[in-house]
């Protein structure tokens, strides 16, 4: 499944990043390695952007970008 | 006794770098006095800020504040700014010494930026802040580990209570007074070997053509390994030729190979991290829920938009009303001033220079003060405490449908109150395309300063008696006034998002980071450094504009042919008739009469370049009613109600009324506006664009209005 889908308080295990716009290596960067896991925290009122928390902190993404996280739950 | 410092010995450079979030522009302002220089790198963006330091035996150091990034592989200015300055690369100066900033709680992405720039070879100082939010969150942290395994100075601190300060003074001092540092440790991990090879390939080239400093072989593969990463066929990073084929070509054979530069360079670097991990850190239940419990409400659908709505709706009334006696006060404190010295200077032409040109630019320029400072101090808060990231990620859905961010909420709203603080406000903008399209669309929003002009035209055109329902006329017109400068700015952010600044945009990744206190130096900072940034740079320009503004509607002085006993209103009026602007008003009549408006408007669109609400004064003055009325003058409305064409016709008719009222919601009719636009683009060709595409839209809209409505059979 992909990021997106997972709902706000469900963890789940990072598989891999599609490539898409220098996303992916941005996102390695900041610790969204294959293999790390992460938590949604919720989403925002109004649907979107998404909050998870990864590595101890906390990071807003749009679904759209959440779309391209492959990862599987927890 | 302390031993002198050696003179000949050129001052010592400091950087501290760090991630975004990190308590970095804390720890910079807790360790330097109150005095930071504040400058541009050249053509860029992107600001700099150096303060100096006292230390025992170093003497005074210059400490850089380095742009807070995630990486250094150089994609954005910012980026590229925070290893240029790493690394002495163009022009600017090798730092002595690295602070890097870890955040204690996100320590593992602290350390891959760590990491990063240990791999220059530069001498490293890791400084661990906000030990105290990690104890909260239940994180212990082992010094002691981390300095061995990673061979470097290790600091705890709490930069907002000041807390590891002396330490990290004395560590630092021991470190620049080391005459031969320990040599730098060596890569933390080792690439897999066909990167290995790729490194390799760098090596010769690098040598020839590296003017900066990379001392080591580790040091001139780390540079390697970024010019991998930084390079791509569309990148606009400025490297030798010769470096950046290299790039592209291992590049080329990486993919044509199926390998993954992400997972051999990062993720096997995180994969070290992750194996010391347990040696660094303990992770316990936390003792503190602040965030969590901070966040269900402020996030949630109902507190959090309530929320949201209170803070949004503070900001806006500050700025809009609050600070409106403060501009009142300098205002006249600066027309004191000048009547003051009205009575003791003689006569002349140097004496107006003095009072109608400089003091009264000062004063346009002082009058923006009070407005840039709370919008400051209200965004310093909200950004120190966390806060602003959250307004971000409340809003960003709404501002995704515009095709702008979330961060672009809170300028936006500021250009109702006036562009200029919103334009400096877009500096909380990370992503440029947004931030340039965000300056480019602030000046359609109406601004309070076009409030007086479209007051004055409405009363004019719209007799108040006029009732639709229970609203009079004008009330409704005004209310459309604001809904339509709404849609025009959401328009322009559509169209030159979709042509000029055309482009996937960057994905913005947000962090939302623990809440917490805000510094109040940082705050003062932030606040003190916004507004001198502002005078000096911008305020220099709007200062000059206005004395040219005032030669042009004082020169040549006409009233040696008038006859004595002319009232003094009447001499003002054939004196501005008489003008530069007065001529320039006749000579472009021809070009606005398709417009609706006459050579006198003419003069008032000149006049109005000063600011928007010059527009009234000039109109009283050019009515031969005096400059000093207001939209509500009767006598002024009479006067220009009275005016005639040639033909005979009125001049202020309801359609000439509406054609100026669009004409003053689209143009550029703002030369502070320019100046600060020019201040934060660091570009005279933004400038210039912003200017015509405003002017030009601004005439067709009208004409379209004018023409439009003739043909429809309106007078």
């Amino acid at each position: 499944m992909t990021l997106d889908l997972v709902p706000a308080g469900s963890a789940a295990e990072l598989l891999d990043i599609d490539p898409c716009n220098g996303l992916r290596m941005r996102l390695m960067e900041m610790g969204l390695t294959p293999g790390t896991q992460l938590s949604v925290v919720r989403h925002a009122p109004m649907g979107d952007p998404i909050e998870i928390k990864v590595r101890g902190y906390r990071l807003s993404i749009r679904k759209q970008e959440a779309a391209l996280i492959r990862c599987r739950s927890l | 006794m302390a031993p002198v410092p050696d003179p000949a010995r050129r001052q010592r450079i400091v950087a501290v770098a760090g991630n975004p979030n990190s308590g970095k522009t804390t720890l910079f302002n807790a360790l330097t006095g109150a005095h930071a220089k504040i400058g541009n790198y050249p053509g860029i963006t992107v600001e700099s800020r150096t303060a100096e330091a006292e230390l025992p035996r170093a003497g005074r150091v210059t400490l850089v504040d380095v742009p807070g990034t995630y990486s250094l592989t150089a994609r954005s200015p910012d980026e590229e700014v925070a290893i240029n300055s790493l690394l002495g690369r163009k022009g600017l100066p090798r730092p002595d010494a690295v602070l890097v900033v870890l955040d204690a709680v996100a320590l593992e992405r602290s350390l891959f930026f760590l990491m990063q720039v240990m791999e220059f070879g530069l001498p490293v100082i890791a400084v661990v802040n906000m030990i105290d939010a990690a104890r909260g969150e239940g994180i212990d942290l082992h010094f002691d580990a981390l300095r061995k395994e990673f061979g470097i100075p290790v600091v705890g601190t709490v930069a907002r209570r000041r807390q590891g300060l002396d330490l990290l003074r004395e560590t630092l001092d021991d470190l620049l007074a080391d005459e031969r540092p320990p040599p730098a440790p060596d890569w933390l991990w080792e690439p897999c070997a066909e990167l290995s090879r790729d490194l390799d390939q760098f090596d010769a080239a690098i040598r020839e053509e590296v003017q900066f400093s990379l001392p080591t072989p580790a040091a001139r593969r780390a540079f390697a390994l970024w010019l991998m990463m930084s390079v791509t066929p569309h990148s606009e990073l400025e490297v030798r030729p010769r470096l950046r084929g290299i790039a592209l070509e291992v590049r080329a054979r990486l993919e044509a190979e199926g390998r993954d530069l992400a997972r051999e360079a990062v993720a096997a670097r995180y994969a070290k991290i992750d194996l010391l991990a347990p040696r660094l850190i303990t992770r316990n239940p936390p003792r503190s829920h602040q965030t969590e419990r901070i966040d269900a409400v402020l996030t949630h659908p109902l507190w959090g938009t309530a929320v949201f709505v209170t803070i949004m709706g503070l900001i806006f009334q500050t700025l809009f009303s609050w600070s409106e006696p403060f501009m009142g006060l300098i205002e006249n404190g600066v027309g004191g001033l000048a009547g003051a010295l009205r009575g003791v200077l003689p006569a002349g032409f140097l004496r107006d220079l003095l009072l109608d040109g400089v003091i009264a630019g000062v004063g346009g320029v002082l009058v923006f003060l009070p407005q840039i400072l709370f919008l400051f101090l209200f965004i310093s808060i909200l950004e120190g405490t966390g806060y602003l990231a959250r307004a971000a990620f409340l809003i960003d859905r709404l501002m995704r449908r515009l095709g702008l961010h979330g961060q672009a909420f809170v300028p936006m709203l500021s250009g109702y109150a006036c562009a200029i603080p919103a334009i400096m406000a877009t500096r909380t903008i990370d992503n440029r395309r947004d931030r340039f399209l965000t300056i480019m669309a602030v000046p359609l929003i109406s601004c309070s300063a076009r409030l007086p002009v479209y007051t004055l035209v409405i009363a004019l055109t719209f007799p108040a008696a006029q009732k639709i329902g229970f609203l009079s006329t004008g009330t409704l017109v005004l209310l459309g006034i604001y809904v339509l400068s709404s849609l025009l700015a959401l328009l322009a952010v559509g169209l030159l998002g979709r042509t000029v600044f055309k482009g996937r945009p960057r994905p913005l990744l947000l962090e939302l980071p623990a809440y917490r206190m805000p510094d109040p130096k940082t705050v003062l900072m932030v606040m003190w450094e916004r507004s001198r940034a502002f005078l000096t740079t911008a305020g220099t320009v709007i200062l000059v504009m206005t004395v040219v503004l005032w030669v042009l509607l004082s020169f040549p002085r006409a009233g040696a042919d008038l006859p004595d006993g002319t009232a003094a209103a009447a001499v003002q009026s054939e004196q501005l008739r008489h003008s530069y602007a007065g001529r320039i008003g006749g000579a472009i009549e021809p070009v606005i009469e398709p417009l609706g408006f006459d050579w006198k408007i003419g003069i008032g669109l000149i006049g109005a370049f000063a600011a928007r609400e010059v527009f009234v004064g000039t109109m009283g003055v050019v009515y031969g009613v005096g400059g000093d009325g207001d939209a509500a003058d009767e006598t002024l409305r009479e006067a220009m109600l009275r005016d005639r064409r040639p033909d005979g016709r009125p001049v202020w008719t309801p359609l000439t009324g509406v054609s100026l009222i669009v004409f003053f919601m689209i143009a550029m009719q703002c030369m502070s506006t320019l100046a600060v636009t020019r201040r934060e683009t660091a570009s005279w060709g933004w400038t210039l664009f912003m200017l015509s595409y405003l002017t030009v839209a601004a005439y067709l809209a009208s004409l379209l209005v004018y023409q439009g409505g003739r043909a429809l059979g309106f007078a």
